[in-house]
């Protein structure tokens, strides 16, 4: 049960954290269209994370789905260490939104086959969410790749930047080999290579270069983060920590 | 010379302009079958962002089934001084309208 907990939260957190990060978007967006699409991006991950943090209460027993949001350190939250960079400019933001959707994408995708019935339909829900997404941050990115000599610079600066934090998405440790064996996890490794082609592809149209892989920050399955988690749990969570009884 | 405050006024006019997307109207049809109906309008600098902003902007509540967008210069509009020889001349023609006719019975939405 511990390790289906563990499992569970690692899912959840990633789209907690990056829903949490997206939504500092909210009445700063471009554009008045863009802060409500960026918006309702932030709450369809918030949706995918109620449910799964709504199932890892099942599973503890004891904890309730906000407990797990706003009680947990960040010691104890196991979301890839992307989701928690700093929204930057926009062309970052849509950056790493666009390297995260086609992830979820597939990820969902196989997870949608789980034999854990939740987690199945979990997965069978997201897609449909997630394949808007992904339409939304990949022409974004061939808009400002193949826009101005500006934007395309800035947005080749954006990919170098976050590049190392693209290999987690295929880590696999001795839970998700466990979790794999079990039916009920996803083979990250076997997502590498549907990954690689329509990250490939989408660079291609864009008019971007592909980074080198080098050095992978890697960590975030141990509860291993970089500085910034803390800064944003320190905000995500003070008002329910401040005045625990607080009602919506 | 023009009056300080007029000045300035079209200035900023000037630099809206130049700041402004292009504004597309959005057309939204809520169920298969029936017609699109305007919903409103959206800033985008493309089609395919046209029709996303609609999306994300419009169809929240599950309002729709099918979007149409359209660049707003592309709609022709009567003008207000059209309105009396537009639309007044058939005020009076009560024959135009089926009024001398009995509805069958069932009949709904005539």
């Amino acid at each position: 049960m511990q390790d289906l907990l563990k499992y569970t939260l690692r899912i959840a957190d990633t789209s907690l954290i990056l829903g949490q990060r997206l939504s500092e978007w909210c009445s700063k967006g471009p554009t008045l269209e863009e802060d409500i699409a960026l918006s309702n991006i932030s709450l369809d991950l918030f949706g995918q994370a109620n449910g799964l943090l709504e199932y890892a209460s099942k599973i503890d027993g004891s904890r309730t789905a906000d407990d797990l949001a706003f009680k947990r350190n960040e010691r104890e939250f196991y979301n890839l260490q992307i989701c928690e960079q700093e929204n930057g400019h926009f062309g970052d933001t849509m950056v790493r939104q666009f390297l995260c959707d086609t992830y979820f994408m597939l990820f969902y995708q196989e997870l949608s086959k789980s034999e854990d019935e939740t987690l199945a339909a979990i997965a069978n829900k997201s897609i449909k969410e997630v394949s808007y997404h992904l339409r939304h941050s990949k022409n974004w990115l061939i808009r400002l790749g193949d826009g101005t000599d500006q934007s395309k610079e800035k947005v080749q600066k954006s990919i170098e930047n976050i590049w190392k934090f693209t290999g987690e998405f295929f880590e696999m440790d001795d839970l998700d080999n466990l979790m794999y064996a079990n039916k009920i996890g996803v083979n990250n490794i076997k997502l590498k290579d549907e990954w690689d082609i329509i990250v490939n592809q989408v660079l291609l149209e864009a008019k971007i270069n592909r980074p080198k892989d080098s050095y992978m920050m890697t960590g975030s399955k141990k509860g291993l983060h970089t500085e910034l988690l803390g800064k944003m749990l320190a905000e995500m969570q003070y008002l329910p920590r401040a005045y625990p009884d607080a009602k919506w | 010379m023009l009056p300080k405050h007029i000045q300035k006024n079209k200035n900023n006019k000037d630099k809206m302009t130049k700041d402004k997307s292009t504004v597309w109207e959005v057309f939204i049809q809520s169920k298969n079958g029936l017609a699109h109906k305007h919903f409103g309008n959206v800033h985008a600098e493309d089609k395919e962002m046209a029709l996303q902003n609609a999306r994300d902007l419009y169809t929240r509540r599950n309002e729709g089934s099918c979007i149409w967008v359209v660049k707003s210069e592309h709609i022709v509009s009567s003008v207000p001084e059209d309105e009396t020889s537009f639309f007044d001349p058939s005020n009076d023609k009560v024959y135009r309208h089926p009024t001398f006719y009995k509805m069958p019975e069932g009949a709904k939405h005539i």
